[in-house]
């Protein structure tokens, strides 16, 4: 039975490795070889140009002032996200106070409605979203100036998107409050797989909130984190940010290139410049940055598995 | 089987999400797989259709018998007006089967065509999803339409089609040397938007120069007006009324030497002059609050409930507007404000040129029938139909007689009226897409506006920027002739 078994294996296999080869493995070959071209993606017709592309984009402001939003993107953004995601979590199932009659360990009150609240963002497209957000932040008549209006606070009307030091940071807040939601779901699933055993004995041990969420949350849930910490910076370096910043700052990537990043600008280059192959150099670099990023964190997060 | 790792509370184990989450990560790292999915792969698809006897019914020697194939924009004009130039081309010739189609996605659905050599006949190459014009005539990818712009025309046997169209337009075509590879078929009318009613009501005409410009902005602003609003998302609109001013204060050489893109071009003190006196309308507070944050529409709509008197615009802005613009606002559009009375050129120095650029493919089957049924869209019935329907001029000379304009048309057709020969037309925004919009636009003209550069500052960044484009062998360059 035992070469049945590895026919049987190969049998299943071949289909999705093969559809893996052909959508996945073999598209990035393909962008490599085009990234030695002077391709133009309007015409079938192009040259081997060796490094001229890769030269031309280390030299390129725009490359850097991408790249390095990009690395924002993927490193302030999981920050954010995650510890938000944790904080909620934590109390919406342990951090609550322990009410009469009730179980030992359980969430704040109505948490069962937080999470709700919670996930909603999650159900809505990213491009509503930045749509919603876009209009929030009109400082003419959008909600949060007119907020600070109604409150008062007429000699604070900022430019938000128009503001090349806030648009940044306005583009990662919509982010953060569209994903946080999934993470509290997700950390949630964590922490109710963790035995609440654990969790009665801290009590009886009298940990606060804190020291039971740092010695006894985390290092159960770390797992988990890492696994969130590595899809938020992928989504951050990927197709999430391309949409809110194409949607919301719209022009090019923000006042002054303040919100340009690195897939919006891949983008730009092939499907508006006509420059498919200097498009598929920043793609490469693309690739190799979010490479290194999982590499890091992967590496950087690595600790003894605790079983329980 | 049964490995001890899947012994866990969760059904996938979370080693696996990393590794998962990885793998999705390369899928979605860059739209590289998109790009790679349209390359290069299909042979030259060379069997073009054979030439019809050329006849005078039939000037272009179009096959009765092939097929034509049309993709149009559909987007601020619509596609009936296509649709209605379709029915008289398949009039025309019963026999050839017509496909039209229109989408908003010129390139998404074109690219792999072109890539694969085989593209439609007649293109309106215009949207967000325009392909890059210059990048086509690079590579060869387009017609020449001088054999259309020599037939003669639709509605006069005398006439050649190139005679009956609107000055610039056979220019505007033309990249380097003599074909012309672009027909633009819509004519824009760009300059500085108001309502007549709200100057009425301040008691005020169009300012003419820069001093009553900003006299008329410290009238409206007693009263809670603001003088200007822009599309502050997209400074790029900006130009529409700034070019013009430069072009009237020192000559439109010193347009011809920004788009050519000459050292020093835009140290000239003209544009100099100009800058400074847009600057002073921030410095005074004459632009509307938090106009750097407004995208066009959004600007637009201020502005036509009456918060802001000017807009640098196109006439495209009526049909765009035209929910949220009262019916007696008086919709008009000037000419921009000069200096003073050293100016150069007269008042009414206006930029109008070409919109809705049409191509046809050099890889066409049937370039002849792509080129007919423009000759069909250039007579004065089509023409006309368009203009009634969509708000617009369009590329050819007249036809607006014996039907009702309206009021931003009107005003239109008078300021090309009152500027005469003194129409500019700055290539900039379709020679150098990537300069005009983002660097001059967004990083020069739209800091500038938000008053977070000087405007020797805007200066120096934009030069450098044009040094940059000039020096940049990965575009073509352009030269006016």
């Amino acid at each position: 039975m035992r070469h049945g078994k590895y026919r049987f294996i190969v049998g299943f296999l071949a289909l999705p490795l093969g559809l893996y080869a052909l959508f996945v493995v073999w598209p990035f070959i393909q962008s490599i070889y085009y990234s030695f071209t002077d391709w133009t993606g309007l015409s079938p017709d192009f040259q081997m140009v060796g490094f001229d592309n890769y030269e031309r984009m280390l030299d390129d402001d725009i490359f850097w002032k991408s790249l390095w939003h990009s690395l924002l993107f993927a490193l302030v953004l999981p920050v954010l996200t995650l510890g938000l995601a944790l904080f909620f979590a934590f109390m919406i199932n342990v951090g609550g106070r322990r009410r009469k009659g009730g179980p030992a360990i359980s969430g704040v009150r109505g948490s069962a409605f937080y999470k709700i609240v919670y996930f909603f963002p999650q159900v809505l497209s990213i491009a509503i979203v930045s749509l919603l957000f876009a209009f929030a932040y009109n400082p003419d008549s959008g909600a949060i100036n007119s907020l600070l209006r109604g409150i008062g606070l007429d000699g604070v009307q900022p430019l938000w998107l128009g503001d090349p030091g806030l648009a940044l940071w306005c583009v990662m807040a919509v982010l953060v409050w569209s994903t946080v939601g999934f993470f509290v779901v997700l950390f949630s699933a964590g922490m109710a797989s963790i035995p609440a055993e654990l969790y009665e004995a801290a009590l009886l041990d009298g940990a606060s909130r804190a020291t039971t969420f740092f010695r006894v949350t985390l290092p159960l849930l770390w797992d988990t984190v890492q696994s969130g910490w590595v899809y938020m910076g992928i989504l951050a370096l990927g197709a999430e940010s391309f949409a809110v910043v194409q949607i919301m700052t719209t022009g090019p990537g923000g006042p002054d290139y303040s919100t340009t990043v690195m897939v919006l600008y891949v983008y730009q280059k092939a499907f508006r410049d006509g420059q498919a192959a200097y498009a598929t150099t920043i793609g490469v670099a693309l690739l190799i940055v979010t490479l290194a990023f999982a590499a890091i964190v992967m590496r950087l997060g690595r600790r003894e598995r605790l079983e329980f | 089987m049964g490995s001890t790792a899947h012994h866990r509370a969760e059904g996938v184990g979370r080693r696996d999400l990393i590794k998962r989450s990885a793998a999705l990560g390369l899928v979605a790292t860059p739209g590289m797989g998109l790009l790679s999915a349209c390359a290069s792969s299909g042979g030259d698809g060379q069997d073009k259709a054979e030439q019809g006897k050329k006849t005078a019914k039939n000037p272009l020697g179009v096959n009765d018998t092939a097929g034509m194939e049309f993709v149009l924009f559909d987007g601020g004009f619509g596609k009936e007006y296509a649709e209605d130039a379709v029915k008289i081309y398949e009039r025309d010739f019963p026999k050839a089967k017509v496909k039209f189609a229109a989408t908003q996605k010129i390139q998404s659905t074109l690219q792999p065509r072109f890539n694969q050599g085989t593209p439609p006949d007649l293109i309106d190459n215009s949207g967000a999803e325009q392909m890059d014009m210059g990048v086509l005539v690079g590579k060869n990818q387009l017609a020449d339409l001088t054999a259309l712009l020599d037939a003669p025309s639709y509605d006069d046997p005398k006439k050649k089609v190139r005679d009956t169209l609107r000055p610039g337009i056979v220019e505007m075509g033309q990249f380097d040397g003599d074909p012309v590879w672009i027909l633009y078929y819509a004519y824009t009318v760009y300059g500085v938007w108001y309502s007549q009613k709200a100057l009425d009501s301040l008691d005020a005409a169009y300012p003419e120069t820069w001093d009553d410009m900003l006299a008329l902005c410290a009238k409206a602003k007693k009263k809670g007006i603001a003088g200007w609003t822009y599309a502050g998302k997209y400074p790029y609109y900006i130009p529409f009324s700034l070019y013009p001013m430069i072009a009237k204060v020192g000559g439109r050489e010193v347009l011809d030497a920004i788009d050519n893109l000459e050292p020093n071009a835009w140290k000239h003190p003209a544009v100099k002059a100009c800058f400074e006196a847009y600057y002073e309308l921030y410095k005074k507070g004459y632009i509307l609050r938090g106009t750097p944050g407004l995208d066009h529409i959004q600007s637009q709509t201020a502005w036509a409930e009456g918060k802001a008197l000017f807009l640098p615009n196109g006439s495209w802005v009526e049909n765009e507007s035209a929910n949220v613009i009262p019916a007696d606002f008086g919709l008009a559009v000037s000419a921009p404000s000069g200096l003073d009375a050293s100016d150069k050129l007269p008042f009414g120095t206006l930029w109008a040129s070409g919109g809705e650029p049409f191509i046809v493919p050099a890889k066409a089957k049937n370039a002849e029938g792509g080129m007919e049924q423009l000759r069909i869209m250039l007579s004065e019935a089509s023409s006309k139909n368009f203009t009634s329907k969509v708000k617009s001029l369009t590329a050819f000379n007249g036809g607006t007689s014996g039907i009702d304009l309206t009021p931003g048309l009107k005003s239109g057709v008078a300021a090309l009226e009152k500027a005469g020969s003194n129409v500019v037309n700055p290539r900039l925004q379709d020679w150098y897409v990537q300069l005009q919009k983002e660097k001059i636009g967004v990083s020069g003209l739209g800091e500038l506006m938000a008053g977070r550069l000087t405007p020797a500052e805007a200066i120096r960044k934009i030069q450098s920027f044009a040094d940059e484009a000039a020096k940049d062998s990965s575009i073509k360059h352009y030269k006016h002739q």
